[in-house]
């Protein structure tokens, strides 16, 4: 009582009421519930709306068997070192499903890399009216919405795009590289994309370190390597995984990108969800696709985060 | 184990863009030497250390540290190890891998660097504290490690900004002591800053006076306190009364000075090139002051005010003619009676009193 007291005495009546309905709103209605649909209707079978709520409306782990093993029938079979289990097995999705990880996880470790240097550039270094600028110019970007950003990277990638015109004038080639069958367009889209969910966290963490540290770490005989191992790595480590969290997440969710400059070959995995979303008009595998794709996004960043020793309450500073 | 490597401020200038924060410095500081800057808030203080350490490159002039000229030579491979004005410790280490820090940079093994740091724990009378984090410490005790982070580095010259400014005045006084026994014990070359002149005097074998980028005097304490060479040092060291006048004559080592209150003889120093005519400053110290008569120095005034301090009492005066004058009477236990409104002769000896050359006061 003395807690709920508390909060309306801070905030006042309307204001209170406001944020409890309007915060409970968003988590419960916008989040939560439709979630839980999506769970339950990952564990049904695809029926038409006739059937629905009727007899055969049953629970079943159908959807995830399918990702597992495939169509009945499928020739596909899981090998173990060499050696074939004669269980059925689900090749292409559960190869894209970790060509898709993976991928994910390399675009963050390549942002991280790309973000790192300049997050402690424009953190530490006060370089006052200029640094503000260059955060803007950042920033601007991303008033560009996604799908055009996207084109765009088409356009600088493409067969007769700038690269390949620059390339080809400079002599480095002789004729157009094609960025977009190598993926090159694809990982360097989905690299931009989210750049600034990487920045800014790191950023900010890095601006608060006292640069006195820095400096006492320089005179105690410290090479700069050490300096960013010992002093400025950990103290921005919440930034860095709640920059990586973000990355990786939305990398392994998106759409756009690969939908646009994805190569011919190369499929990821939420386009898989897509299309049993969408053309495969079955909802239900659909959900059970997302469903394992959240869990495994979640479970992996729950365990670097073990594994680098973050706290959950460290990320939210 | 006392390596006496000395440091040298050869002409040395800093600028910050237009702005010129240290205006040629000259100073030899020997090995071994307890060596401290006193002056006011922004005068250039933390600026000169800086520029020892390597993190602020000279305008001008030259910084020689053991005699070899410091320039193109970064922090991190000049012999010396400061001490910040915030302490930096690092928060997220354990107060031993903050103190054996320097260690893990030179490639020392765990255990290696784990027994230094108990040794020098116990230099800084912390045994134990090794394991704890920097936040579970006392300021005293933060203090403290920072000192032994420093002297794990084996520095010729440690330097410390103000280290002690944080701290409330039971343990500042005694941390000083404590610093002043480190000292003596590692016989390492100290430059220490403060704008506590309390704390110079007492800690340093030798005291700079700085004012706005400027170097003063450089002296003993004793010689700062009874010999300063200018009015900003003479008012800012301690309390003074200054008399202003004209000279009216020179003779060995005293001069006559013409003041509205009268005419006062003081001493000169040495270096004086005071003429008769030109513009001159009396001060006297206000314990040099005594009442009754006698002396060669004599004006009247009356008590505006008294602050009775136990020890003494702290008059506060004004002469016939506008001059005000502060004066402490060390009480004897006889019943004075220098009560508000009264008036007194009040007397000085020529001795005491110092004649220097109109010039700048410290801004209160
Ligand atoms: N990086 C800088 N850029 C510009 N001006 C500076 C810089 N560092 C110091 N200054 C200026 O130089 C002057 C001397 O500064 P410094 O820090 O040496 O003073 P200080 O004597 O240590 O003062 P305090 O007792 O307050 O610490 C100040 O006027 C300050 O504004
Ligand atoms: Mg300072």
């Amino acid at each position: 009582m003395g807690a709920v007291g508390g909060f309306f005495e801070r905030n006042g009546l309307l204001l209170g009421l406001y944020l409890l309905f309007g915060v409970g709103f968003w988590i419960l209605v916008l989040i939560v519930l439709p979630q839980l649909a999506m769970l339950d209707l990952s564990f049904r079978h695809n029926l038409p709306p006739s059937l629905v709520g009727g007899p055969d409306d049953v629970y079943t782990l159908e959807n995830y068997r399918h990702f597992l093993v495939g169509n009945p029938g499928n020739p596909d079979r899981l090998f173990l070192f060499g050696w074939d289990t004669g269980i059925p097995f689900n090749t292409i999705d559960i190869s894209v499903f970790f060509r898709t990880i993976l991928a994910a996880l390399a675009v963050t470790l390549f942002d991280l890399l790309l973000c790192y240097p300049l997050a402690y550039y424009l953190g530490q270094s006060n370089i006052g009216g200029f640094g503000r600028i260059f955060l803007l110019l950042l920033v601007i970007p991303y008033w560009v919405n996604e799908i055009l950003r996207a084109f765009a990277f088409r356009i600088l990638f493409g067969n007769s795009g700038i690269l390949n015109f620059l390339l080809l004038n400079l002599g480095i080639v002789d004729q157009p590289a094609d960025f977009i069958r190598a993926d090159v367009a694809l990982y360097a889209g989905l690299g931009y994309a989210y750049i600034l969910l990487m920045i800014f966290p790191i950023y900010n963490a890095i601006e608060s370190l006292d640069r006195n540290q820095i400096e006492a770490a320089r005179d105690l005989g410290s090479p700069w390597w050490r300096i960013h191992w010992r002093v400025v790595i950990p103290f921005a480590k919440p930034g860095i995984v709640s920059g990586c969290t973000m990355v990786f997440m939305l990398t392994a969710g998106a759409l756009a990108a690969p939908q646009i400059l994805g190569g011919p070959s190369s499929l990821w995995f939420t386009q898989i969800i897509y299309q049993w979303f969408n053309t495969g008009q079955n909802w239900a595998r659909g959900s059970a696709y997302a469903v394992v794709l959240l869990f495994a996004c979640v479970g992996l960043v729950l365990l670097l985060m073990r594994l680098f020793k973050v706290k959950m309450g460290e990320i939210g500073k | 184990m006392s390596r006496n490597v000395g440091v040298e401020l050869d002409a040395l200038w800093v600028r910050f863009g237009d702005f010129v924060a240290v205006r040629d410095a000259n100073a030899t500081i020997t090995g071994g030497e307890f060596f401290s800057f006193l002056g006011p808030s922004g005068c250039g203080k933390t600026t000169i250390l800086r520029t020892v350490a390597g993190f602020q490159a000279p305008g001008g002039g030259q910084v020689r540290i053991g005699g070899r000229d410091m320039a193109g030579i970064g922090p991190n491979m000049r012999p010396t190890a400061l001490i910040f004005q915030n302490l930096a410790l690092f928060p997220l280490m354990k107060v031993w891998e903050n103190i054996a820090f320097s260690l893990e940079v030179k490639g020392v093994g765990k255990t290696g660097r784990r027994k230094r740091a108990e040794e020098l724990l116990e230099l800084i009378a912390l045994p134990g504290a090794g394991d704890k984090l920097v936040s579970e410490l006392s300021g005293g005790q933060r203090q403290r490690v920072a000192i032994a982070r420093a002297l794990c580095a084996e520095p010729d010259v440690l330097l410390l900004d103000e280290p002690l400014s944080a701290l409330d005045l039971k343990l500042r006084q005694r941390m000083r002591a404590e610093l002043r026994a480190i000292q003596r014990r590692v016989g390492i070359t100290f430059i220490y800053i403060t704008h506590d002149q309390g704390e110079a005097l007492t800690m340093s074998d030798k005291v700079a006076v700085m004012k706005a980028g400027v170097i003063e005097q450089i002296a003993d304490g004793r010689t700062i306190y009874n010999n300063p060479a200018t009015p900003f040092v003479a008012s800012f060291v301690g309390e003074n009364n200054v008399l202003r006048g004209k000279i009216r004559a020179v003779a060995e080592g005293f001069a006559q000075v013409e003041t509205p209150d009268g005419l006062f003889r003081g001493r000169l120093r040495t270096d004086a090139t005071l003429q008769p005519g030109g513009d001159a400053m009396l001060f006297i110290r206000p314990e040099a002051i005594a009442l009754g008569g006698g002396a060669e120095n004599r004006l009247t005034a009356t008590v505006e005010a008294e602050a009775f301090e136990g020890q003494a009492t702290h008059l506060q005066l004004r002469a016939a003619a506008g001059q005000a004058i502060k004066m402490s009477l060390v009480n004897r236990g006889a019943v004075r009676d220098a009560h508000s409104g009264s008036c007194h002769q009040l007397v000085f000896a020529a001795e005491q009193a110092v004649v220097l050359p109109a010039g700048e006061l410290v801004s209160e």
